[in-house]
Order: structure tokens, then C-alpha cells, then sequence
């Protein structure tokens, strides 16, 4: 049975987009699951730029709602990957070109063809959102342990319950072992505890994550990447499989760490690479 | 947090203090309470009590906050705090 996931945060920058290609990605790469990531950033579009598909669009989401051209026609196969397709934004529109009801029908259609359809919501809580979610059953809520964006995922979580949504499940993104551990960001169980919904999964912060979007190419395929195990660790759960959350293992500093710190010189463990994390 | 102050570390982990302030800010937005609604219950407080004492309007402070029902359940809480200046006697029935 097929399902649409929407990809949601409320406020921006905290890795909706990163996360829509990264589970999409493992789905067809891992699961063999077909899959199609539709962007729903009409006017701001960059799921195809993260996925490196950005030349070869040639119709959009606002197109074949428009009855422009036929859904075939605007889906981007990933050459790269088999069974994973992309639904390009609209760049040169606006948010109220497309209603919630042609939403619903398109998820419908898509529903026919597909295991999994990604919906990557744009920010905010207006007209964008409404159409993101219009035509989804489960939404992933994305943030980063920052005050600004759990306040907006609680906001969000809200109005996902107010429009009928079941259980919506918490990603936490950019997480920093190394800091959560001085006390200086809050803890997956503090977020956890406020929010009061249930954990996805845990991403920690990568530097391979720029590199992959500069490439275009999600880390979810990088064997070596640690927010790639963990999207890997993600796509699973999706599934259904049961992969423990985490498990944590701290180098102690040395010594020499310790003077190093002392001295406000970063070392290894300061800046997180020493501590070995699972997620 | 006081074991903290005898190991000469005064400040609380700044974890905590955003963990502390995200409570305090879920309160009102889940509890869609606008300042402007805040006012409201504040004049119409005012209107009320007036019949009875003379208070000090603008000391007068209201706020949502949380309070602790039993041991680790919080609820939100309308606080007031009104300075009363004089008492009225005339609601002596």
C-alpha cells in the first residue's frame, strides 16, 4: 500500500529539503521502493538542486495541475537511481497557483504509480503549507535544537492535529553530541519531553551534507557519512524496521585534551569527532 | 542548581535556560493568548474588583505562566498580581 509522507518544519533552513532527498534516496536505493519526491515550494524551489536533477526539468507541479502537460511528462527520472522520480516545483509562480484540492488529487494519482510519494512542504504556515499537507497521510516534522524552531515544529504539530493528522513523527536534525554533552544544546530527550511526539530519528551534524548538496548528491548514499548511516537508520524505520535509536559511545579526553581545553585550543573531542555516536 | 554555585560555576547551562524559555513560550502559543487578550482579562479585572477595593493600576501585573500540579505535571496559570491601596467597606451585607 502506498503512502504520502509531507516534510514539514515551519521554519526554514532546518533541513526539510536535505531530508525529502535523503529518505527518497534511501527508499529506492536501499528498499527498492518507487518512489516520487514531489516539491511543493512553488516559487522557491530546490529540491532539484539537491538532487543534482536541476537540468533536466522541463514541466512542473503547477504544469500539471494546470493540465499543461500529463503527470508523466513532468516526472524526472533519477538516472542515477532506479525507481526514484522528482516532481519539480514551480520556479516562476507563486504559492496560489495551486489549491489544496488540486493537491489532493495529484497525491491520488501519484498514490496509483508509486510506493512512497515525499512531499518537501515549504515554510511557514500559509497557503504553501495548507497545499503541502492537503494530500498526505503521515508527516515527518523536521527541526534543529534551537529555541526558534521547536516553538515552530510544536506549532506545526498543532495544526497537524487540528487538520486531522494522527501521530506525526519528530526528525531531529544537526544535532551536536559535542555540545549537547557541555550542556550548551539541548538533548534529543529535551526536545522530546517538550514536544511530547514520537522520535523519527536523530541526524547529526555533517559536514559531508554540504558536500554531498554541492555535488548533488544525497549522503544517504555515502557509505562513510554519519548523517547518511543515520538517514539510512531513518529510511529503515520507515519500513517498519525496528533499528534502535541510538547508542553512545564517548571517547574520555586525554589529558593532553584537557589542557588543550583548558587553553581554549579545540581538539578532537571539542570539536565532537572524538566522541562516537550511533543514530 | 545550587551545588552548581559551590563548585564556583554560577551560570546554568544555557541548554537549560533555552529549555526553560521554550516552556514558558509553548505555554502562550498553545494557549493562543495574544497581549491583547491579556489586556482584556486586565480591564475587566480591574472593572470588578474596583467595586471593592481601590487598587493601584499600574503596579497591577498579569501573566500566563505554568504551575506544578503534583510531582512532574505542569499546567498553565493566570497570574495577578494587584497592589491594593485601600479597601472599600461599603460591601459590608
Amino acid at each position: 500500500m502506498s503512502q504520502v509522507l509531507v516534510i514539514t518544519s515551519g521554519k526554514g533552513g532546518v533541513g526539510k529539503t536535505t531530508t525529502t532527498a535523503n529518505i527518497g534516496t534511501g527508499l529506492a536505493l536501499y528498499k527498492q521502493r518507487k518512489v516520487v519526491m514531489v516539491d511543493a515550494d512553488i516559487g522557491l524551489r530546490n529540491l532539484d538542486v539537491v538532487m543534482g536533477l536541476e537540468n533536466r526539468i522541463v514541466y512542473d507541479l503547477v504544469d500539471v495541475t494546470h493540465g499543461l502537460c500529463r503527470l508523466k511528462q513532468a516526472l524526472i527520472k533519477d538516472k542515477r537511481f532506479e525507481n526514484l522520480y522528482l516532481l519539480p516545483a514551480a520556479q516562476t509562480k507563486d504559492k496560489t497557483a495551486v489549491t489544496p484540492e488540486q493537491m489532493e488529487k495529484l497525491c491520488d494519482e501519484l498514490r496509483k504509480d508509486f510506493d512512497y510519494v515525499l512531499i518537501d512542504c515549504p515554510a511557514g504556515i500559509e497557503q504553501g503549507f495548507k497545499n503541502a499537507i492537503a494530500g498526505a497521510d503521515k508527516a515527518i516534522i523536521v527541526t534543529t535544537p534551537e529555541v526558534s524552531a521547536v516553538r515552530d515544529a510544536d506549532r506545526i504539530v498543532g495544526l497537524l492535529e487540528a487538520s486531522g493528522f494522527e501521530e506525526p513523527k519528530l526528525l531531529i536534525n544537526r544535532i551536536r553530541p559535542d555540545m549537547v554533552k557541555r550542556g550548551d544544546m539541548m538533548s534529543i530527550e529535551d526536545m522530546i519531553d517538550i514536544l511530547a511526539i514520537e522520535l523519527l530519528g536523530v541526524v547529526p551534524e555533517d559536514e559531508k551534507i554540504v558536500v554531498s548538496t554541492n555535488r548533488g548528491e544525497p549522503a544517504v548514499a555515502d557509505e562513510t557519512s554519519r548523517a547518511g548511516q543515520a538517514y539510512r537508520n531513518i529510511t529503515r524505520r520507515i519500513e517498519g524496521e525496528e533499528v534502535p535509536l541510538m547508542t553512545l559511545q564517548e571517547v574520555e579526553p586525554t589529558f593532553m585534551d584537557k589542557l588543550r581545553m583548558l587553553f581554549g585550543i579545540k581538539t578532537r573531542t571539542a570539536k565532537g569527532e572524538g566522541a562516537k555516536w550511533t543514530f | 542548581m545550587d551545588f552548581l554555585k559551590i563548585f564556583g560555576r554560577e551560570d546554568i547551562s544555557s541548554k537549560d535556560i533555552a529549555k526553560e524559555r521554550l516552556r514558558l513560550i509553548l505555554v502562550h502559543d498553545r494557549a493562543n493568548v495574544s497581549p491583547k487578550f491579556l489586556e482584556m482579562i486586565k480591564s475587566q479585572l480591574i472593572n470588578i474588583i474596583s467595586d471593592y477595593m481601590e487598587i493601584e493600576e499600574d503596579g497591577m501585573e498579569i501573566k500566563l505562566t505554568r504551575m506544578k500540579k503534583d510531582e512532574d505535571t505542569t499546567v498553565p496559570a493566570l497570574v495577578a498580581n494587584i497592589p491594593i491601596r485601600r479597601m472599600k467597606h461599603l460591601a459590608k451585607i
